[in-house]
């Protein structure tokens, strides 16, 4: 048995992510002294973020280079390399999101050209990575069109952090019960300050608006 | 579940402050609004600080609700979901507890 010997109270007042935070600022920095811009992808499974970012890698008139993150398998990064940008896959095993630390690896593995747009497609998770910054300029979350309109009331903690919601699918919309004005209104109920544009990334639908944004975003 | 993660953040940070002396207690305040689930954290972390300088030690939540300033009304009111809305309707509101995700203090022998 250990002795009970007298026992000091130390305050730490410390935030809990502050080592993630402080990283998530060493990436900012690096980043930032590149002229990289860097947005931060989150979504359930199966919204479309990959899809999504295949066609801006292809329609987007700048170099565009990504980090896929996945609990397994090479896959996503296999179509972004197709679709012709630079890419580096996390695979995080067990791990439900991705951390500064991982983005950093990923980072000087990857090792962006000077001027580009890096994508972090994060683990497809709706909790999860809303906790996590990875040292990103701008949040966009998708939800798509079949998961419901609920989503954003759901999954508030996701929503509540993004600059840009994407509501993807759209051209599934005359065959599933989703309503576009009711999503909108619960995701401005969440966080006001989100921009929402409505996208279909496989036929197009929306899309000159999506790298309006991006172009704004890039500055 | 990212409290797992959020577990080995505080074991890491305490045991560095500990300096090698055992921890008996530690002190986190949660807010309602950061997605961290308070039966998840005690389920992560034994598991978190198993073999560290932390183990066996206790972990007390301080766990704060999700209050917002309104604006409109002039007053302090208590949220009863995510939505930064004050009960008299008004969204011109500022969060003032809620998105706490702090180590408050530890015990050490």
């Amino acid at each position: 048995m250990c002795e009970e010997g007298p026992v000091t109270t130390v305050t730490l007042e410390e935030r809990v992510l502050a080592r993630n935070d402080r990283q998530a600022q060493a990436n900012r920095d690096l980043l930032a002294a590149r002229r990289i811009r860097a947005v931060n992808l989150m979504s359930s499974p199966g919204s479309g973020k990959t899809t999504l970012l295949e066609r801006t890698v292809r329609e987007l008139r700048r170099p565009v280079a990504v980090i896929e993150g996945d609990q397994r398998t090479p896959l996503d990064a296999e179509r972004i390399r197709a679709a012709g940008a630079p890419v580096t896959q996390i695979n995080t095993g067990a791990g439900c999101h991705l951390d500064a630390a991982m983005t950093r690896r990923a980072l000087d593995e990857l090792a962006p050209a000077p001027g580009s747009l890096l994508f972090v497609e994060n683990v497809g998770n709706l909790i999860c990575p809303s906790l996590f910054d990875l040292g990103e300029d701008a949040r966009v979350v998708i939800v798509s069109v079949t998961e419901g309109a609920d989503k954003p009331l759901k999954y508030p903690y996701m929503f509540a952090v993004a600059d840009l919601v994407v509501i993807n699918k759209t051209d599934l919309l005359p065959y599933v019960d989703f309503d576009v004005d009711t999503c909108r209104r619960h995701i401005t109920a969440v966080n006001p300050r989100a921009a929402i544009l409505t996208v279909s990334a496989t036929r197009g639908d929306g899309l000159p608006a999506w790298y309006a944004w991006l172009t704004t975003m890039i500055g | 579940m990212h409290e797992l993660a959020i577990a080995e953040n505080i074991v890491d940070t305490v045991c560095a402050r500990a300096a090698g002396r055992p921890v008996r207690r530690v002190t986190v305040r949660i807010g309602a609004l950061t997605a961290v689930l308070p039966d998840a954290m005690r389920l992560c972390w034994d598991l978190a600080a198993t073999g560290t300088a932390a183990h066996g030690a206790a972990l007390d939540l301080d766990l704060r609700p999700a209050t917002v300033f309104c604006r409109s009304c002039r007053t302090d009111r208590r949220l009863p979901d995510m939505i930064p809305l004050c009960p008299c309707g008004s969204a011109d509101v500022t969060v003032t507890t809620g998105r706490e995700l702090h180590i408050v203090s530890m015990e050490v022998a």
